[in-house]
């Protein structure tokens, strides 16, 4: 047998592992919030990674579209009575939409740029939060209930709920690694190993970043809409542009351009924040702008891109 | 006398207003765009900088019983020291690889300072008084000017000029500019880029933190005070395009203009008219204002 798929087999292994665990997390004694949390910030992960990691661009401004949604699933599933599954599939689509507007502007736009427009533009539209009527300013929208998925099952109970949202994510990352090995996935690496290089075979390389922005926006989106549906309310904070630092540092943290990594990113980001939150107060952005300078200084692969470095370096290949 | 409805003394009184927050838009923007050309940083702890700079003017009040104009020399000494610091352990490492994780690291240096200040100070604001000398207001006839506000709006002017001055028009700025264009040329011929980088970015800081003093007496000064700024500032950058010196400090004054008016006349749109104008901008001169991007 080769060494190829020995250790894809090994990776299947480890894939199937996992999903067990996910699977029996309520039964070994896992609080299903604290999961429930930390996979919509693992689906926000997920497709913040799609365009950093695999298209080379930085959006700093990625919670504008997860508070949108957020924002949207809570107002609609409260006020207008909407079912949850289609307040989640409208908070999803206007995150998408707002992407796309966004997207037209920013891809004007190169390299560090890019990230400074999008910035700024989460920054007008936390503004717009602040004061329009729907979204209850500084208070926020609570109170959002959970209510019957497509009229048949109550979300009610946690465990219910949290296998939903397992599904969802699912869903997600399966989304993620086909985009990515589609053609389309494909010519998104060509860009981000070398944009000029791309264009001149030809591509119209602003329509791929520009769909890319939008599938990230619009599943970023989803991440918010189902962090609305599981803890009830939505606040000012999705949208801050501290959870688009956050984001970053999951992905970072994770390994970029793997597909687990974000997901990784993301667990540890929440543990760690739930672990430190009423331990050490205002340490835990210290310790958040630590660990975001020790990754850019020394950990620049991340947890999984680190293990794949290792894993080649064993095997005597090119490092 | 009224200007469309609004007395003319308020109407003023806001135009000023938004000037002084220009100056601050400009030097900071202005120190960004240096930082950038030469070390190719997008420097998020800028905001932070400031911040720092405007916290020595009030600890060095508080605690010491030092003066505004100590402040005033001895905040950009304190940040600029801070910047040497910073460039020698961490900037430096990253010269050869990627933008972003400039920006990222600059990000999170940025995030430990406030965390630290937020710690310390709490989050509620600390009033830092306006030096004697420039208390108190001139009535012009037509509107009565408080004279802290003018003099901002004067030492800003200087400062942003005299940066100017140097980068155009000297010896050293002749350097400066070389080195953004070409560090490995200028090294050759016998300059010291390493303590040249190094001390432009300590030179940013300082400018930083400058602005963060001028600042102080006219805003609260809080521990998030920096990075509420850095995003607008950010804005105005994009807006003007970091390549030209004077095109900062005219973008920046401008912005600081527009954004006074739009206070007097449709208050809830002041806080994003700036990032309005940006999309605008985007749409019909996508490299800026000044920008002379490929």
């Amino acid at each position: 047998m080769s060494a190829e798929s020995a250790s894809a087999r090994r990776g299947h292994v480890a894939w199937g592992l996992i999903l067990a665990l996910l699977l029996a997390a309520p039964f070994i004694g896992l609080y299903p919030v604290f999961m429930m949390k930390a996979l919509c910030y693992a689906i926000f992960a997920c497709a913040f990674n799609l365009l950093l990691g695999y298209t080379g661009l930085l959006s700093f401004g990625h919670a504008a579209y997860l508070g949108l949604a957020a924002y949207v699933t809570g107002w609609l599933v409260r006020s207008a009575g909407w079912s949850p599954e289609l307040g989640v599939v409208a908070g999803t689509l206007l995150a998408g939409l707002l992407g796309l507007a966004v997207g037209l502007l920013a891809i004007r736009r190169q390299g560090i740029y890019f990230a400074m427009i999008t910035l700024a533009m989460a920054q007008m539209i936390y503004f717009v939060f602040l004061q329009a009527p729907f979204t209850g300013g500084e208070d926020g929208l609570q109170g959002v209930p959970r209510g019957t998925l497509f009229g048949l099952i109550p979300l009610a109970s946690d465990v219910t709920l949290y296998y939903v949202v397992l599904a969802v994510f699912v869903a997600v990352f399966l989304f993620v690694i086909r985009v990515v090995h589609s053609p389309y996935g494909q010519v998104l690496k060509a860009i981000r190993e070398n944009e000029p290089r791309a264009v001149s075979l030809g591509y119209d390389v602003d329509r791929y970043k520009l769909l890319a922005f939008v599938l990230s926006t619009a599943l970023a989106g989803l991440a918010g809409s189902m962090k609305t549906l599981v803890l009830g309310f939505a606040t000012l904070s999705d949208a801050h542009w501290s959870l688009s630092g956050e984001v970053v540092l999951m992905t970072l943290l994770g390994g970029m351009g793997t597909f687990a990594g974000p997901v990784l990113g993301a667990f540890t980001i929440i543990g760690l924040q739930n672990f430190l939150a009423d331990r050490v107060g205002s340490w835990v952005t210290v310790i958040i702008g630590a660990i975001f300078v020790f990754c850019v200084v020394a950990f620049r692969r991340g947890f999984v891109g680190e293990l794949l470095a290792w894993q080649q370096r064993r095997k005597g290949g090119p490092d | 006398m009224d200007i469309f409805g609004i007395p003319l003394q308020a109407f003023l009184g806001q135009l000023m207003l938004g000037l002084v927050n220009g100056s601050f838009y400009a030097m900071l923007s202005l120190g960004l765009a240096v930082i950038f050309g030469l070390l190719g940083i997008v420097n998020f702890a800028h905001g932070a900088l400031y911040m720092i700079g405007a916290y020595v003017a009030w600890g060095s009040l508080e605690y010491f019983g030092l003066n505004y104009w100590f402040a005033l020399v001895l905040a950009p000494l304190v940040v600029g020291a801070v910047g040497v610091v910073i460039e020698r352990t961490l900037l430096r490492q990253l010269y050869r690889i990627d933008p972003i994780y400039g920006l990222l690291l600059t990000f999170g240096l940025a995030l430990i300072a406030e965390g630290i200040f937020r710690d310390h100070f709490g989050v509620s604001g600390q009033q830092y008084p306006v030096p004697e000398l420039l208390q108190g207001a001139t009535n012009l006839g037509f509107m009565v000017l408080p004279n802290y506000r003018a003099w901002v709006i004067f030492a800003s002017l200087a400062i942003c000029l005299s940066t100017w001055f140097i980068i155009e028009r000297t010896r050293l700025g002749a350097y400066l500019r070389a080195g953004t264009e070409n560090p490995a040329l200028v090294q050759a011929f016998g300059i010291n880029v390493p303590v040249m980088v190094m001390l432009t970015y300590a030179a940013g800081a300082g400018l930083a933190a400058l602005a963060g003093v001028l600042a102080a007496p006219v805003i609260q000064v809080t521990p998030l005070m920096g990075s509420n700024l850095i995003i607008v500032v950010f804005a105005v950058v994009v807006i003007g395009g970091m390549g030209s010196i004077l095109g900062s400090i005219l973008t920046g004054l401008a912005l600081g203009l527009i954004e006074g008016l739009t206070k007097v006349f449709y208050p809830e749109a002041s806080s994003i008219v700036v990032f309005v104008i940006m999309a605008i901008v985007l749409v019909i001169r996508p490299a800026g204002l000044f920008g002379k991007e490929a």
